[in-house]
């Protein structure tokens, strides 16, 4: 397992190169152009020089090039230096947003405390959540809880966010006045009052994220689990005399891992990539809704790093996925 | 009173300034929320509308626009004139005299040289200032003084304002920019996220597109002002959540352009926390007139550029399909308050407007006898018009927004019962307005018979906007699909019109000549205006001293906010 | 799932296996024609509550919007501005919109388009990831670039990806099957290609370890072509996450389409969907609440009754509840 972790750690390197590279010439291909928000008042020739002055004039392969370059050679410079005080990256060009002409990486580390709360948290509460349900609906197939907890999940996933947002803010904070609808992202967490403060504007656009995320999650739980409750090896085990909860939650349980590892292994990524609509609708600003304005902006060195370091997390975490299926099943083998 | 008070404050002190407000800070907080959140604060590196604004309540212009389009004095003694001398008799040269005692936030002193740094800063060519065109035209600035300024010209400019007036135009910091002029521009994270300036406010954290906290700013020339202490400008979301906080919860004061459905709007404000506010400008939503033939069997360099279109050159089409629309129910149902009915391309400043008859009225069966006329009649029963064989089908394309939509929808069945079919097309904002020379959809390139979109133009100047109906304006390949003239209006006798009008320096002829040009580009079928379209914004009912501003940034005046009392 | 799985051949598939006592040779269990099982697990089927609901429900829904518009006749694009922001009432059954359109009318011409989208989208989506996770699974040679291939779709950014889609390959499919023809095929190969790969990889996770068990290697030792073991044996076993896929499929397509036409991508904005309406109505959330609820109520229904029908299918086809 060892060497073909490591193997395919080496593999990553050509692999995310190459996803760096369609990705780049995807956002090249696209229509759009950085200079769409200013107003059609600014004549055509002043925003020509715009352009040029943000680099659109050099072909194609410079300024991928000097992407990479920044990316990959001077960004972790200036990790380094802020991490010791040295002064590697002086006077290097950093990978500059179109936007806000700052540092597209500065952006990110200012955006990750707001998406890792509300987002991060949803996950969190969605697994807690959603693995019992999903393990009992299939323990108790087509029991009232059963049931329930399929129309309330199903319901729950055809719901979209844009709506389930609207609707909670609609409650919670017109109607009832309980929770702020607009997300305070300079809040501190300091004592316990403030504490309420952040849990008081967090609620809300982690119930409307968990209930996606939950919902998906316990039917992939409950359907795995059903597959694996009528096998042969139950029986034996049953037979053994184990006792039931032995037997559903270590023998069927474990067996029945492996789907639901692939989902929260695809959902992790997810968490960093923020949720866009979720993001927008209670103005969490995180990095969702720092990918949406950079795309809508057209601000292609935004766009390229954040779906650069998607990439990563996404061949990241599909590899300790692919790691724990052999934990999970040691039948498993990849060399 | 106020605008005097302010300009005034360094050197007349506390008599002048009202009582409501006797002390800088002691409101406290106000809370402001724009849901296109500002990516920058420098506006000569973004010139995006969300920008300039956030931006002025820190950096501000040697004089702006009130609330009436008239110019005033804000950083300088008074506005130069030829009467009072500061403008000089050829018009090719104007003279600013700053108001002694402004300093910037820092506490150095504002002078000349940051004006003319300004100057050297936008029009650098390397620097792809946003702002340039403000600068169109001069020769040289000047500073025979640290508080004298001196703008030459290289002709006669009968509007002299261009350059440092209006929230478009601020004066940055020399020291602080010195070294951030041409392709250093965007390095200057520091200076473009936290500008130094004269303005009430000064920036505590800026977070890009996202929020930014401000406090008030101690060196402020008016000792008594801002009343309040801090900031928090919030982006972010959509306009429905802002005017929602703002007028519903009362978790902000300010909510800025809310484009929203009448009805949703009037619901909001039954909230009873705060009120909408409308302003108008020279905005006007319209319906563009393709002049030349958008059929897509037509190569890509003669597609939208050779003349005529089949049937939209025809007086009889183009009229009754003015006529089919009914304009206030268009106000009614898509902007409220925010809008009123017009047939004019420049609405405002009023007196350019020409006084259109019948545009108040729809006249569907004045537009059937129209048509019916001019011989295009239904040929061959498909309850289709045919001009010459050619169907009157038209392809109506615009951005995607739920307003225009509406419109669309509305107009497409106006247009059916007078017998003329309509496809809709809505297009990515982004990609419509985006001026990619590579992609079909934009507004430039103008694939579609008609368009609709709203445009609108800075100051109270329409002459260079009246300019984008002149024939070399109009955009085609070898311009790179750059142009403004987006109709592709073509009259000799309009670009005579026009070229008499920057020759004209009398205020009341220029009106008359602007006027005749409106006319011209409505009657022509340059296009076909709707809606007068204004600026609705949201304030809560404690929030007070707020002045909507259509001619310069909406928070023009946001020294003079301040909290009502009993609140 | 160690050594407590003794050498039973898992049926899966496999005709008359409930006939086949357990330990028996499975070589003559393919012997029998086809016939006899397909029967079997129409009696399953019947017999589950829930299936026959979600069916019934289903084919209420697909009647509806297809035959409806013949019923009731009202154009839902026709505007009587009159008539505007009614409530429900005879002569408009569900009300009418901002414009006074009929609800009735837009909900049933909006179905249409929706469940078509929906289902034609998450059938192309998951016979896509289907194909890639077993066949990743299971030829290891393919397991590694397929998987990277999925690593990079699920990278790169959707919304370029649909714009550069559309701008490729609209006006070659207009010109191609006429303009509603060519966009519907557009947005679903648009929905399909962008969302295949979660199916894939939960597929890819299962074969991974169905392949090691014993009856694949039984099935194997009998000489068992590649292409029979996956049909007969592997793909039965991992139908119960394709189901699950399914039905979140088809929630994700309708709401998928609906932002797509939002944003400008999707269908013409005088071609109501589902999403679209849902979306519209969710700024007169507070002053028309009814306005929501039809396309809400509209699209939870169709996932739930795709989701029972899944169910129900699963049941039919799993031999060992079916001997129950």
């Amino acid at each position: 397992m060892l060497t073909f972790t490591i193997r395919r750690l080496i593999l990553a390197v050509p692999t995310l190169l190459f996803i760096s590279l369609m990705i780049f010439l995807l956002l090249e291909l696209a229509p759009g152009d950085p200079m769409a928000q200013v107003p059609l008042t600014v004549p055509a020739e002043v925003k020509e020089q715009m352009r040029q002055a943000l680099g659109l004039g050099e072909p194609m392969h410079v300024r991928f090039w000097k992407w990479i370059v920044q990316f990959f050679w001077i960004e972790p410079q200036v990790l380094i230096d802020s991490m010791f005080g040295t002064s590697f990256s002086e006077g290097d060009l950093r990978v500059i947003s179109w936007q806000t002409r700052s540092p597209v990486m500065d952006i990110v580390v200012q955006r990750i405390p707001q998406t890792l709360w509300v987002v991060g948290t949803a996950y969190v509460v969605a697994i807690l959540i959603a693995l019992p349900i999903g393990i009992y609906s299939a323990y108790r197939q087509y029991s009232w809880f059963d049931q329930a907890g399929t129309f309330v999940s199903m319901v729950g996933f055809s719901v979209p966010p844009f709506f389930s947002g609207v609707l909670v803010i609609v409650i919670f904070s017109v109607n009832l006045g309980w929770f702020p609808s607009i997300y305070d992202t300079t809040h501190r967490v300091s004592d316990w009052d403030s504490f309420v403060v952040q849990l008081q504007q967090m609620i809300m656009p982690v119930m409307v994220l968990a209930l996606q995320i939950t919902a998906q999650l316990s039917r992939f739980m409950r359907a795995s689990m059903l597959d694996n409750l009528n096998q042969d090896y139950v029986r034996t085990a049953r037979a053994k005399g184990l006792s039931e909860y032995t037997v559903v939650m270590i023998h069927v349980l474990r067996n029945s891992m492996i789907p639901v590892v692939t989902v929260i292994a695809l959902g992790i990524p997810a968490i960093f990539g923020g949720a866009i609509i979720t993001e927008q609708v209670f103005k969490v600003n995180g990095i969702g809704q720092l990918l949406i304005t950079a795309i809508q902006a057209n601000d292609l060195p935004m766009v390229q790093t954040l779906t650069f370091i998607f990439a990563v997390l996404i061949v990241l975490f599909n590899l300790i996925a692919d790691v724990l299926y052999g934990i999970l099943d040691p039948r498993i083998r990849y060399d | 009173m106020k605008i005097k008070a302010l300009v005034l404050g360094a050197v007349a002190g506390l008599a002048l300034a009202p009582a409501a407000f006797a002390e800088r800070g002691s409101d406290g907080q106000v809370n402001i929320i724009y849901w296109q959140a500002p990516s920058i604060l420098n506006p000569f590196l973004s010139g995006g509308t969300k920008d300039v604004e956030a931006s002025s309540m820190i950096i501000e212009p040697l004089a702006r626009y009130n609330e009436e389009g008239k110019i005033v004095p804000w950083l300088v003694e008074e506005v130069p004139t030829v009467e009072n001398g500061g403008v000089s008799e050829d018009l090719t040269q104007i003279t600013w005299k700053i108001t002694p005692g402004i300093t910037w936030s820092d506490g150095t002193p504002f002078t000349s040289e940051d004006v003319k740094f300004t100057y050297e800063y936008c029009t650098h060519p390397e620097g792809g200032c946003a702002q340039v065109t403000k600068f169109e035209g001069v020769e040289s600035v000047e500073t025979p003084d640290e508080h004298t300024v001196v703008v030459t010209f290289d002709e006669p400019k009968p509007f002299p304002y261009g350059p440092f007036v209006g929230g478009e135009s601020p004066i940055i910091q020399a020291a602080q920019f010195a070294d951030c002029l041409g392709a250093k521009a965007p390095e200057c994270t520091e200076a473009n996220f936290n500008p130094i300036g004269t303005g009430p406010f000064k920036v505590v954290e800026f977070r890009p597109n996202d929020v930014i906290t401000m406090e008030a700013n101690e060196n402020f020339r008016d000792p008594a002002k801002p009343a309040f202490a801090s900031v928090t400008f919030k982006g972010g979301g959509d306009a429905t959540a802002a005017g929602r906080a703002v007028m519903e919860t009362g978790e902000f004061d300010y909510a800025w352009n809310l484009q929203l459905a009448p009805e949703v709007l009037a619901q909001m404000e039954e909230g009873g926390k705060g009120v909408a506010v409308a302003g108008f400008g020279p905005l006007v939503e319209r319906l563009m007139l393709n002049n030349t033939n958008p059929d897509p069997s037509l190569g890509p360099d003669e597609r939208s550029v050779v003349r005529p279109h089949p049937f939209l050159s025809d007086p009889a089409v183009y009229r009754a399909m003015s006529m089919a629309i009914d304009r206030p129910l268009l106000v009614e149902i898509g902007y409220g308050k925010a809008g009123k009915v017009t047939c004019n391309w420049v609405p405002a400043p009023e007196v350019y407007a020409a006084d259109i008859e019948g545009c108040e009225t729809q006249d569907i069966e004045g537009a059937k006898a129209l048509l019916d006329e001019a011989g295009i009649t239904d040929t061959d029963g498909d309850g289709i018009r045919e001009k010459d064989g050619v169907p009157l089908k038209v392809v109506y394309q615009t951005s995607t927004n739920a307003v225009r939509q509406d419109f669309q929808a509305l107009i497409k069945q106006w247009w059916s019962e007078i017998g003329i079919e309509t496809e809709l097309r809505n297009i990515n904002a982004s990609v419509f307005f985006g001026g990619d020379p590579g992609s079909p959809d934009t507004f430039q390139k103008f694939y579609a018979d008609v368009q609709m979109y709203a445009n609108t133009f800075n100051g109270t100047d329409p002459q260079s906007y009246f300019g984008n109906g002149l024939c070399d304006k109009a955009p085609r390949p070898e311009t790179q699909w750059q142009g403004e003239n987006i109709s592709r209006f073509c009259s000799e006798e309009y670009d005579a019109l026009h070229r008499t009008l920057t020759q004209t320096a009398d205020a009341d002829k220029r009106a008359e000549i602007g006027q005749q040009l409106n006319r011209m580009m409505f009657e022509r079928g340059g296009m076909i205006p709707l809606v007068h379209r204004g600026r609705l914004s949201a304030h809560s009912n404690t929030l007070g001293g707020v002045v909507l501003n259509v001619w310069d940034s909406e928070l023009w005046n946001v020294a003079d906010w301040y909290r009502k009392e009993g609140s | 799932m160690t050594d407590r799985d003794r050498l039973v051949p898992d049926e899966g598939l496999a005709p008359g296996s409930t006939a086949v006592p357990a330990g028996a040779g499975p070589l003559e269990e393919f012997s029998d024609p086809p016939r006899s099982q397909w029967r079997d697990v129409w009696d399953q089927f019947k017999t589950h509550k829930g299936a026959l609901m979600g069916g019934l429900l289903f084919v209420t829904i697909v009647l509806g919007v297809y035959i409806g518009p013949w019923l009731w006749t009202i154009d839902p694009t026709h505007i009587d501005i009159r008539a505007r922001n009614q409530g429900p009432s005879l002569t408009h059954p569900l009300g009418t919109d901002q414009l006074g359109r009929d609800m009735l009318a837009r909900m049933m011409a909006g179905g249409r388009t929706s469940v078509s989208v929906g289902i034609t989208a998450m059938l192309l989506a998951l016979g896509l990831g289907s194909f890639i996770g077993v066949v990743a699974g299971f030829y290891r040679r393919l397991d590694g670039p397929l998987m990277r291939l999925t690593d990079l779709f699920l990278a790169l950014p959707l919304l370029p990806l649909l714009l550069v889609m559309m701008l490729l390959f609209r006006e070659p499919l207009n010109a191609a099957f006429g303009p509603e023809q060519g966009i519907f095929i557009l947005i679903v190969c648009a929905i399909g290609v962008t969302s295949w790969m979660p199916t894939a990889r939960i597929v890819r996770g299962d074969v991974l370890a169905l392949k090691e068990r014993e009856f694949v290697l039984a099935a194997r030792s009998i000489g068992t072509t590649n292409t029979k073991l996956i049909t007969r044996h592997i793909l039965p076993n991992v139908l119960s996450p394709i189901m699950v896929s399914a039905t979140l499929g088809i929630a994700t397509a309708i709401i998928t389409e609906s932002s797509l036409s939002f944003l400008g991508l999707g269908f013409p904005p005088d071609f109501p969907t589902w999403g679209r309406l849902l979306f519209d109505a969710t700024d007169y959330l507070q002053q028309y609440p009814e306005r929501v609820v039809w396309p809400g109520l509209a699209i939870s229904l169709t996932v739930l009754s795709v989701n029972y029908l899944g169910d129900g299918l699963r049941d039919a086809l799993d031999p060992r509840i079916r001997g129950r």
